[in-house]
């Protein structure tokens, strides 16, 4: 669904924080994603979400396209990525991540 | 008596029968939506039938209105959780838009402006069930609440009554729209509580 953009209230994708933190093991919102429709690449807590909705829906901050979808039926969480062409997940920097393979 | 009291949960189906189960009460009418609103204007605004053959009916803002109208009362549920009772619209049967119409498909596809979809069985929109609603308690529906025009299903949960619905494809086998595809059930009946797949 695309819309004027001004039109209606959301918040940012940060909001979106407590579901998704369920499921992933790194911190999504930080990650950059590409929108399949127009080919923004932002970090995902840039997205907007309207908070009232039947399920949780990130769209595009450019065009207001659907990045993720996800419902959670009770005994499943249904989550589609299809308006994302690409995520880039970043590895934390700290000392305690293991280090990198090295070449042998 | 039981030992524990079983508390206030609101006014649930136990006081009202009206109420599917799981429902509540609600005397406010909540917004639900998935987008940003379309604003559509009665210039750009037409319905079409589709039918499995490419055919198409259609009809602009005016000879919709042209149609013969009813005013029916409804209860309507959300799978929120939320009942709304006694809701009053008017609008055209969708037994009147498919008087012309001829197909022999089973099931159809609503589409709205904003590209929203929802799938029907055909024969849950004939025979008096569902109706294209302009006007909600005597009033132009609100473009916050699907106007200028919804599809009304009520006896299915609400998800299934398309806000700004522009048309009806006609489809041989049942597809799922857009929460069906992500996890909402494919048919929706609230007194079987028929939320999710």
């Amino acid at each position: 669904m695309t819309g004027d953009l001004d039109r209606y209230d959301y918040l940012d994708g940060n909001a979106a924080a407590g579901p998704l933190s369920e499921i992933f093991a790194i911190d999504v919102l930080s990650a950059r994603g590409r929108c399949a429709a127009c080919g923004r690449t932002d970090a995902m807590a840039t997205a907007r979400l309207l908070p009232h909705s039947h399920g949780l829906l990130l769209r595009c901050p450019g065009c207001s396209a659907i990045l993720l979808r996800l419902v959670d039926t009770g005994h499943s969480v249904c989550l589609d990525l299809h308006g994302l062409s690409f995520l880039e997940l970043r590895r934390q920097q700290n000392g305690s991540q293991p280090n990198p393979p090295q070449p042998t | 008596m039981g030992i524990v009291s079983p508390g206030f949960f609101g006014r649930r189906r136990r006081d009202d029968p009206a109420l599917p189960p799981g429902q509540y009460l609600t005397e406010s009418f909540p917004v639900l939506s998935a987008g940003p609103t379309p604003r559509i204007g009665p210039d750009e605004w037409e319905f079409t039938i589709t039918t499995e053959t490419g055919q198409v009916h259609r009809w602009s803002w005016d000879e919709f209105l042209a149609l013969p109208q009813e005013d029916v009362t409804e209860d309507i549920h959300c799978v929120t959780s939320w009942s709304k009772l006694g809701t009053t619209w008017r609008g055209v049967s969708l037994d009147t838009l498919f008087e012309s119409v001829e197909s022999d498909c089973e099931f159809t596809m609503a589409h709205s402006y904003g590209g929203y979809t929802t799938n029907v069985p055909l024969e849950d929109l004939l025979g008096g069930k569902a109706w294209i609603a302009h006007e909600f308690d005597g009033a132009a529906l609100e473009p916050e609440h699907g106007g200028p025009a919804r599809l009304l299903v009520p006896h299915l949960y609400f998800w299934k009554s398309a806000k700004w619905v522009r048309g009806l494809e006609l489809l041989r086998q049942d597809e799922p729209g857009f929460w069906e595809s992500n996890g909402y059930h494919m048919y929706g009946d609230p007194w079987r509580e028929e939320r999710y797949w």
